[in-house]
């Protein structure tokens, strides 16, 4: 698991990693590469079958096979400026909505707290 | 009690989407419901409501007309009229407990008085089986197929016509309860039937169509490729209640007869045409 992740890591920071040789833990080189695998776990768990299944609602760019239920998830960030909103709706959508389709991710613990934020972090991307 | 069933009433009177409020009659539901479908499809004829998924879904509908061909229901068929004719071991048949047989499945499902319960016909057919000494076949997987395969191809044109008799209030609570189930939310995921096979009729669930409610009960048995088999309509509740991570109920269960009673009565003047193939 730790390795794996890693993995990731060395090839999404490897470029920084080049570019500065040895002075790598460079704080801001740290923080986008740290923001980079929440986001691509997350990207992971919204393409999961057993995971968050956005992708089963939701077009979402890089996702094949996209179900038409819910909206496109595309311009989160200029549609949310406040993330905690974006956050309520996927911890439970019924809030909003009682009769929606969308599952209470949070509130029936279909993911955890943190698999959430990682969801969080990589639907901001789009 | 009443504390406990308030908030699922309101939330089932908001739920629908098309109001089915409870205190409506299930006439009035009915014409709701049909409408509905009828409304959100305009261009799907009437009798085509039969053919589940494939009337809204012309890529799927080549592949099934292909199938179609050849059915793959067909030996169960066979198998079914044997099993109709061979006696038991008492000498009797099942025609002796349905004189009207084999054409049959439009009697089904029926409120019976004297058991103060809805019969539908797996049931009838296991009720007969221990009236004459042989032992019940099982609900969902089976034998219990073949059977159902003969008579719904013998009764194929017949139309869906239950009937909730006005002489028995426990006729109409069982309607009641089936509709409950139908618009209550369970499961982890948290979806009613009706949140996919009413509110998103027609819409991809990933990549599989979501079939409209209305025609749902025309066609069972069903041969689905993805059971390499024919099942019985009850499997199929089975497998959309695991599918939203909710604990299935038992086959032939109060629950699932009521579903039925209610989901059947919705189709009702659709011609059956079991058994039916499925993807
Ligand atoms: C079974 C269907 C379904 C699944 C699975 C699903 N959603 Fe949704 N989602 C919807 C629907 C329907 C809406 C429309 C609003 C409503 O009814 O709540 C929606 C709305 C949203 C919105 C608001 C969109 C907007 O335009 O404002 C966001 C954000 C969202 N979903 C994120 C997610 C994420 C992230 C996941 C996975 C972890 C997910 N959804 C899984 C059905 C689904
Ligand atoms: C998460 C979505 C979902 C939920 C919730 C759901 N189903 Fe389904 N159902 C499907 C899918 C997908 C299929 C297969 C494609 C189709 O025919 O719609 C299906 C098929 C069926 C069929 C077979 C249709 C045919 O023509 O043979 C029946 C009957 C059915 N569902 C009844 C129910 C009932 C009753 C419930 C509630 C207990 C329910 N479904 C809940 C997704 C769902």
């Amino acid at each position: 698991m730790m390795k794996r992740k890693s993995r990731v890591l060395v090839t999404a920071a490897g470029a920084a990693a080049i570019l500065f040789g040895g002075l790598v833990i460079e704080p801001a080189v740290h923080n986008s590469a740290h923001a980079e695998s929440a986001a691509d776990a997350g990207k992971k768990i919204a393409f999961s079958r057993k995971k968050g299944n956005c992708i089963a609602c939701h077009i979402i760019a890089g996702g094949t096979s996209p179900g038409t239920i819910g909206p496109p998830l595309v311009g989160m960030q200029a549609r949310y400026p406040d993330k905690s909103k974006l956050r309520a709706q996927i911890w439970d959508a019924t809030k909003a909505n009682p009769i929606t389709m969308m599952p209470p991710f949070g509130r029936h613990k279909i993911l955890s707290e943190k698999e959430i934020d990682q969801v969080l972090a990589f639907i901001m991307t789009l | 009690m009443r504390q406990k069933l308030l908030p699922i009433i309101t939330a089932l009177a908001i739920l629908s989407g098309l109001p089915m409020a409870s205190a409506a009659s299930p006439e009035q539901d009915l014409k709701k419901f049909q409408n509905y479908f009828k409304k959100k499809f305009p261009k799907v004829k009437w009798e085509e409501f039969a053919n589940g998924v494939y009337a809204v879904d012309p890529i799927g509908r080549e592949n099934w007309e292909a199938i179609e061909e050849f059915p793959p229901y067909e030996p169960f068929i066979d198998e079914g009229e044997e099993m109709w004719n061979k006696a038991f071991a008492n000498g009797k048949h099942y025609k002796d407990c349905f004189p009207d047989g084999p054409a049959i499945a439009a009697k089904y499902p029926r409120w019976d008085k004297a058991k103060g319960m809805v019969v539908t016909l797996p049931l009838a057919i296991n009720n007969c089986r221990k009236a004459n000494g042989e032992k019940p076949l099982k609900y969902k997987k089976g034998k219990i197929n073949s059977l159902l395969a003969y008579i719904a191809f013998q009764s194929r044109g017949q139309k869906t016509h239950v009937v909730i008799p006005k002489d028995d209030p426990r006729a109409l609570e069982a309607y009641e309860k089936g509709k409950k189930f139908y618009f209550t939310k369970r499961g982890q995921l948290n979806f009613s039937c009706a949140n996919c096979h009413v509110q998103n009729a027609g819409n991809k669930i990933r990549s599989d169509i979501l079939s409209p409610a209305l025609g749902h009960t025309t066609h069972w048995p069903t041969y689905r490729s993805k059971w390499g088999t024919v099942g019985t309509l009850h499997r199929r509740f089975t497998g959309c209640n695991k599918q939203v991570r909710a604990k299935p109920f038992k086959a032939q269960g109060e629950q699932y007869r009521d579903l039925e009673y209610f989901l059947t009565y919705m189709s009702n003047g659709l011609p059956l045409n079991g058994p039916g193939a499925r993807k």
